[in-house]
Parts: structure tokens; sequence; C-alpha cells
């Protein structure tokens, strides 16, 4: 009877002991996670911020050249264009110039008679216009060096000023970018704007060829 | 000559730019592509003159269009088709996330600006417009036309409020109410005419359509009533189309 006693008495000590012995251990590691690691790791995650990519899709510049108003003589013209480069193919522009007209062979020949006051003799115009380059391709200048150009055929709609009104003109021509480097080109055109006028009693339409040359730079 | 002055002074700008160009850091990233082609100009037609593999470091120098200049290890530069580049990897091994512009920056666009062409009550009429966008339907623009006609040029402004239909759609059409002031110059070779301005109200519908990168296009109808100081009120029909680029 004692002895069986005893051991159950063993047997609850034994078995309480392993128990709380358990916990300790649990305890123990539980402890452990919260303690501080030896070595703290000094590493910060770095941001990285990545330098932005220039992008040149815009083209502004001025140009400078000869136009013939019909029936006003050939002028110098100057003026500044601004495009914006869609695809590598189409482009948007924007232009605008002035030329100073000569005398008519009437006015020179009759002497007197003026058909313009000089302020209507002023030529100016703007356009919106559509280009296209169609030709990419390479010059090669000696034996080392080469030129990107671009020909492209352009044409859109505008306003023109001259003998004291403004006029809707249609403006269509093709051109050339000579590109010595990435971000500087030089042009090269030929435009043709065209416009009713009926300054002469009569309505007509009129061509006013323009050649150009030009310098933009991309940005 | 105040304007060539202007002109000449921004050309500077982007000479100043392109000068700061060469001294910022390039961002340089890891070919995955098996190789890239680089072609001696940003586009297509230009040749190709060298090839580099699949691992390379090379680094973005500039970008026209769809076209980025890059560099190789070894010193060559020229021109990759963005298609190339798309699954390139940044230096630390994340995925280049390419800056390509797409419909979604389309959707989330805030201003635009735009040219469209057409007929203005018989008269040729070029209008540009600038627009700010309010809510994805809602947008106020302001416009600046001219209509130029065999007896009269007119000089349009108004401000109108544009309301999209679906602006989650690539092709949406669109509705718009607005006001402003119209000034008409009779053609100086009529006699006994005076310039006159009036005011000016419109209503009218189109339809919008994204076209690529930057590129919208639109075409519209309006209908306007010129509030004439004489008996009658005069009204007018414009239809246009054209494009524009949002930023």
């Amino acid at each position: 009877m004692e002895s069986r006693l005893l051991v159950l008495f063993l047997g609850l000590t034994l078995g309480v002991g392993s128990l709380t012995g358990c916990a300790r251990n649990r305890l123990v590691q539980a402890e452990d996670t919260t303690q501080p690691p030896v070595i703290e790791p000094d590493i910060e995650r770095r941001e990285i911020e990545p330098p932005r990519i220039d992008t040149e899709d815009f083209e502004v510049g001025i140009l400078a050249g000869q136009i013939s108003v019909e029936d006003f003589g050939v002028n110098t013209v100057t003026g500044a264009r601004f495009a914006y480069h869609v695809t590598e193919g189409f482009f948007v522009e924007l232009a605008a110039g002035k030329a100073e007209t000569e005398l008519t062979s009437f006015e020179r020949l009759s002497g007197a008679a003026q058909l313009l006051t000089d302020s209507e003799r002023e030529y100016s115009y703007y356009n919106v216009s559509l280009g296209y380059n169609i030709f990419p391709g390479e010059h090669f200048i000696g034996k080392n060096r080469a030129m990107n150009t671009q020909t492209y055929v352009i044409g859109g709609v505008g306003k023109t000023t001259f003998a004291g009104d403004d006029r809707f003109t249609i403006n269509f021509g093709i051109g050339m970018r000579f590109m010595p480097l990435d971000w500087l080109a030089v042009h090269g055109d030929i435009r043709d704007h065209v416009f009713d006028i009926d300054l002469l009693g009569q309505e007509k339409t009129s061509h006013n060829l323009e050649a150009t040359l030009g310098v933009t730079f991309f940005f | 000559m105040r304007w060539l002055l202007l002109v000449l002074s921004l050309s500077q700008f982007a000479i100043a730019g392109s000068a700061a160009g060469a001294e910022r850091q390039v961002r340089e990233v890891t070919i995955t592509d098996p190789f890239i082609e680089l072609h001696t100009g940003p586009g297509s037609g230009y040749p190709i003159f060298f090839v580099a593999e699949r691992g390379e470091q090379i680094a973005l120098l500039k970008r026209r269009t769809e076209w980025f200049k890059v560099q190789v290890a070894r010193g060559q530069e020229g021109w990759v088709h963005f298609e190339q580049l798309t699954t390139t990897l940044n230096v630390d091994g994340e995925p280049f996330d390419l800056p390509a512009l797409g419909f979604s920056d389309y959707t989330a666009r805030r201003w635009e600006v735009g040219a469209l062409y057409g007929d203005f009550g018989g008269a040729n009429v070029i209008g540009a417009y600038g627009s700010r966008s309010f809510t994805p339907n809602l947008s106020g623009e302001m416009w600046v036309s001219q209509a130029l006609g065999r007896f009269s040029d007119s000089t349009l402004v108004t401000l109108d409020i544009v309301h999209l239909m679906y602006p989650d759609w690539r092709a949406s059409p669109y509705f718009t109410l607005g006001g402003g002031v119209i000034k008409t110059e009779p053609k100086a070779t009529l006699v006994a005419t005076t310039d006159r301005t009036d005011s000016i109200a419109l209503a009218g519908a189109g339809v919008r359509m994204y076209l690529t990168r930057r590129f919208v296009f639109r075409a519209e109808y309006k209908t306007h009533v010129v509030f004439t100081s004489r008996d009658d009120n005069e009204e007018v029909q414009e239809w246009k189309a054209g494009f524009s680029f949002f930023f």
C-alpha cells in the first residue's frame, strides 16, 4: 500500500516536473528571440533614383530665304519654326514668316501709281502643317564622316496677311534636314503658299514659292 | 525682329539644355533580349552598324520618339528601337520600367493642346485650343479660331465646357457648350463696312480618338448663335477636324 502510494507520488512529481521544465524551456526560447542579435546589421536599403532620360522630341529654329510673291517680285523672307515629332515618321510644325514686297512691274512703269501702302506691302504668314519623313538617309563627307539626313514632305493650312487682308492659305512642299549633330539640324525647304487674291479686280489663285535655309535645335 | 530675338534666346536654352545633359549621369541598363541592333539614326531606315548581346551593360543617353540613343561598353553609340529595350534590367536587377507613353497616360491626362481645320459658315477656319481636364469626363477648353472667308474674316475667342461620354474608350463622343466673342472684319476691297465685335454662344458634339503616344484625333460640329446689334441673331454652323497632344 505504502509503496503504491510512493510510486504514485513519485510519478506525479516527475510528471509535474517535466511539464514545468518544458514550460521553462519554452519561456527561455521566447526570451531568446526578443533579445538583440549580437551583430546589428548596419545596412540600409538604398533608394536608387535612376537618372532621367533626356527626351528630344521638340525642334525650334529660324529660317531665311527668298519668297516669290506673285506680281510683287522676289523678296527676302525671315521666319521661325517649331515642331513636335510624334513618331519617327510624322511631325507637326508651326511656322511663321514675313517679307517686305517690291513694286509690281505696273507700278514701276507707270511711275506714280501705287497699288498698296507701305503697311499693306508687308507680307506675313503663319501655318500649321503635318510633315512626314519619307527618306531617311546619310550624306558622306570625305572618307570618315557621315551626316544623317531626312527628306520630308509637308503640307498644311494657315493665314497670309498681305495687301490689307488676311487670306486663308494652303502650303505644301518638300524639305531636307541635315543633322551634323544629334540635336542640331540644318534645313533646306521649298514651299508653295497658295491663296486667292482679288487685289487686281479679278479673283485669282496666287502661287508664292518660297525657298529657305534654316537652323533648328532639338530639345 | 523681336520674335527673332525670342527664337534665338529659345535656341540658347536648347544649347544650354544639351550642354547640361552632357554633365548629367546617364542611366545604365542590362540587355535581356538575345541582342540589340544599333542603327546610325533614329529611324528604321537607318542602317544597323553594331549589335550588342544579352547581358551587356548599355547606357541610355537620350530618347527621340520611339528611339533610344545608347552607348555600349566598347564605346559605340547608336540608336535602338524601344521594343528591344522593354525587358532590360536596371543596375540593381530590377526590371527597368520603360517610360513608354500609352493609353493609360491618355486617360490620366490633365492638359491638352490642339489645332483643327474646317468650315465656319462657308469660310475656312483654323482653330487652336488649350484644355484642362477637371474629371475624367469634364474639361474646360479655351479656343482661338480664325475664319477666313470671301467677304470677311472673323476671329473667335470662346470658353467651352466639354463632357466626354466614355473616357475609358479609345474613341468616344463628347458634347460641348460655350460662349465668347467674335470679331468680324469685312474685306478691304468691299466698301462702306466697319469692323464689329459681338457676343457668341455655341453648342456642339464631336468624337475624339486616341491614336498613339501623345496624339489624339478629334472631329466636331458646333452651332453658333451670334448676338448681333441688328434685329436678327445670326446662326453659323461649323465643322472641323484635327489633332491634339496631351501632357
